[in-house]
């Protein structure tokens, strides 16, 4: 591995690790209910808000509250998001008719309108070509707050199922909502859109430029508030760019230090997050654990994909071309910063990637797969990725608590029969919804027609990584599938309302059941959640839970492609 | 359930217009105020007509300019249309694609072919498309493989464009993130400049 390389991983991961606690100090004041008091103008108008918008400022939701408001919110988005896209057309605004050849669809305008609010932003289209630039901010960069605001809410409502004892109230799901918009994601994309635009990300309100090259060839330039929508998208892990190659757009990610705030933005809040949860259960070590698995589960993606992407394909050899395969990467990004994006974009829910994964090494492509398919637990998404790693824990525990006979109990909260299978459940969202949908995908004439022409194996390949990418909400995509049909605008759709809501719902109830209960005292049968051998048995059962799950298919499509290769 | 409906609504309706209207255009007025060029696109204007930005590749087949990375960019109707500024694509083409295995053959031949004297391997930028089809880079060592090609068609000291190129070469940002690179576009805008 050249030493640069090296070093821009090494960097990133440091800087991580030491953004989270400065980041995870303020989410914990930020979304602490008591003692009030302290910003009491701020206060009195959160209250005023809060009552304008028909909610209870002083409801503290059980688990059931919390799941119908996280839901309706979702679900609110979505209507508001299909009406604005289905009248977009004859509303004026650039670009203008000419310039958006590809035609809004009701199937596209309902897949979109899942795909924004669930935090998937999985694009069915090229911004470019579709949607008015009004569009892009009040249609897409609305939902990039809404999705972003709503999983920090769920994040919250889930931890405080673990720091809480003897209550059923998981705090008030739309104060948690309107503090994640305002003090969190708000001015944090603010800042990140001003460096982008110094650094050279577009923000106007033009229409299509024509421009006459050095050469005479006429080109239209695709212009436009790029740099709100970009600043969103990373920082709320939503990943829906403004143009279609998204992260790899020039006038969306233009340097490498655009591409390595935007990866920073994506776990900036998710590992702030983290460490939250220690400070709000009072237990660091424990966040400290979690946080080393997180850091790892990266670590090792990255060394994955650097490494398959190192080996030269055939087409390479044959014809004498010097180097490693650039095809489908970005120059000014090179192996490094490719390798950065594609295992943050994967792990992090977040499909903002500046690589096109369809053109990567098969070995590569199974690297973002696999990073999918454990479910997003590596930062993941705003809220979802925790969630989604204590939802693992809870599996870890049972069964370190089978072997040695005792009741699996983490952080002094037990989980019995009711938490145990709820867990179970959540663990099999994600493999349900990708092996039942991509099975019929690759089984119905409609699915197998958007496959693109690439050897049988990555055909395979691209079925499986579209439903991982909707049911994870994270949204990149095998660009080689055309996806928008009628029927992958429809499994999509289903894919992600799974994803989010389903999976969403099951972390609440067991959020429910954990703050009911006391708190039992450690004793010498009690799991040590801040010890590395914990950490190992988290990092284990990740990986054992998705590869029980999806080691055939990953055998049927990224190895097979791999030892099938005509070199 | 009905107790959220109307807190969902309103929720919505109001981030609609703080996040979809209030924060762009506090963004933009910045923006405007403090990098009026750079948010309208970095375009590059020669004698009053816009000739491109520098962030956007486009197309050069003329021999006495520097080429840069072949593009998989598509039209509306879906014909190739390489660096379509406004249908940003790659080819998604796998790696046992016998397609890419020739579009890869057919590039390398057509450079050997434009510089019989050139016997270094052909960099692997120069045939392989980009993410975006719209790549404004190339990397330094493509561009120095092209310096013979470029001195002969114009007539120039192939030295003085190896400074030339040397010149335009961007070394990664703050000395470590991202790979050295040279903008093809800014290279031949000076180049134009020297040789006339």
């Amino acid at each position: 591995m050249p030493p640069g390389d090296m070093v821009q991983y090494g960097l990133f991961l440091l800087a991580t690790v030491l953004l989270s606690v400065p980041m995870g100090r303020y989410l914990e004041r930020v979304f602490r209910r008591r003692p009030a008091g302290r910003f009491p103008r701020l206060e009195a108008l959160e209250r005023n808000l809060l009552r304008g918008m028909g909610a209870d400022p002083d409801e503290d939701m059980d688990w059931k509250g919390q799941a119908w408001a996280f839901t309706a919110l979702g679900l609110a988005g979505t209507a508001g998001l299909f009406l604005l896209l289905m009248v977009m057309r004859w509303l004026p605004g650039p670009p203008g008719d000419a310039h958006l050849p590809t035609p809004m669809t009701w199937d596209l305008a309902l897949n979109t309108a899942v795909s924004f609010p669930t935090g998937t932003t999985w694009q069915a289209y090229n911004g470019e070509t579709t949607l008015r630039h009004w569009a892009q901010l009040a249609g897409l960069a609305t939902q990039g707050f809404l999705a972003g605001g709503s999983g920090l809410a769920l994040g919250m409502a889930f931890i405080r199922g673990f720091g809480r004892n003897r209550t059923r109230g998981l705090g008030n799901f739309w104060s948690d909502f309107l503090r994640a918009v305002t003090v969190v994601l708000l001015p944090l994309a603010a800042v990140l859109a001003l460096v982008l635009v110094g650094q050279g990300v577009v923000m106007n309100f033009r229409d299509h430029l024509a421009a006459t090259g050095l050469e005479g060839h006429g080109q239209l330039l695709a212009l436009g508030p790029a740099a709100a929508l970009e600043a969103i998208k990373n920082v709320g892990t939503n990943g829906g760019g403004f143009f279609g190659a998204n992260g790899a757009h020039p006038f969306a990610n233009p340097t490498p230090l655009t591409n390595t705030l935007g990866m920073l933005a994506i776990v900036l809040v998710p590992s702030g997050l983290v460490r939250a949860f220690g400070l709000m259960t009072g237990r660091r070590d424990a966040a400290w654990v979690l946080l080393a698995v997180m850091v790892l589960l990266t670590a090792l993606g990255l060394a994955g994909l650097h490494l398959a992407e190192q080996a030269r394909p055939a087409a390479l050899k044959a014809a004498v071309v010097q180097g490693v395969d650039l095809e489908g990467k970005e120059v000014r990004f090179g192996t490094a910063q490719t390798v950065l994006a594609g295992v943050v974009t994967s792990n992090g829910a977040c499909g903002s990637s500046a690589v096109q994964p369809e053109s990567l090494s098969p070995l590569g492509g199974g690297v973002l797969l696999a990073n999918m398919l454990l479910g997003d637990v590596a930062f993941g998404g705003i809220g979802t990725g925790l969630v989604g790693l204590l939802m693992v824990a809870v599996v870890a525990v049972f069964l370190a608590g089978l072997m040695i006979g005792r009741t699996p109990e983490y952080l002094g909260k037990a989980f019995g029969v009711h938490e145990v299978r709820l867990a179970v459940l959540h663990a099999l969202v994600i493999p349900a919804v990708v092996l039942v949908l991509g099975a019929l995908a690759l089984l119905l004439p409609p699915g197998r027609a958007a496959l693109s022409g690439n050897p049988a194996p990555q055909r395979l390949t691209e079925a499986v990584f579209a439903y991982a990418s909707c049911v994870t909400n994270n949204g990149q995509a095998m660009g080689g599938l055309s996806a928008n049909t009628p029927f992958w605008n429809l499994t999509t759709a289903v894919a992600m309302l799974a994803g989010r809501f389903v999976t969403g719902i099951l972390a609440l109830a067991l959020a429910g059941a954990l703050s009911r209960q006391g708190r039992r005292p450690a004793g010498p049968g009690s799991m040590p959640a801040g010890s590395p051998l914990f950490g190992g048995l988290l990092l284990g059962t990740v990986v054992i839970v998705a590869g029980l799950s999806f080691v055939p298919v990953l055998v049927l499509g990224p190895v097979a492609a791999h030892l099938t290769r005509p070199w | 359930m009905k107790r959220s409906v109307r807190p969902a609504l309103m929720a919505f309706l109001g981030l609609s217009v703080v996040a979809g209207v209030f924060y762009p255009l506090a963004v933009w007025a910045m923006a405007r105020i403090l990098w009026a060029p750079q948010a309208e696109g970095s375009l590059e204007v020669r004698d009053g007509r816009v000739v491109g930005s520098r962030w956007i590749g486009q197309t050069f087949t003329d021999p006495g300019h520097f080429w840069g990375r072949p593009s998989a960019t598509v039209d509306a109707r879906g014909s190739a249309l390489p660096c379509n500024g406004a249908n940003s694509g790659g080819s998604n083409l796998a790696w046992g694609n016998p397609a890419w295995s020739q579009a890869v053959a057919g590039r390398a031949a057509a450079l050997r072919a434009a510089d019989p004297d050139q016997a270094a391997p052909v960099p692997n930028d120069l045939v392989t498309t980009s993410g975006s089809g719209l790549d404004p880079h190339i990397r330094p060592e493509s561009a120095l493989y092209q310096a013979h090609r470029v001195a002969r068609c114009r007539g120039l000291d192939e030295a003085a464009v190896r400074r030339l190129v040397a010149a335009h070469t961007e070394g990664p940002q703050w000395g470590f993130l991202g790979e050295a690179r040279v903008n093809v576009l800014e290279l031949n805008l000076a180049l134009d400049t020297l040789a006339r």
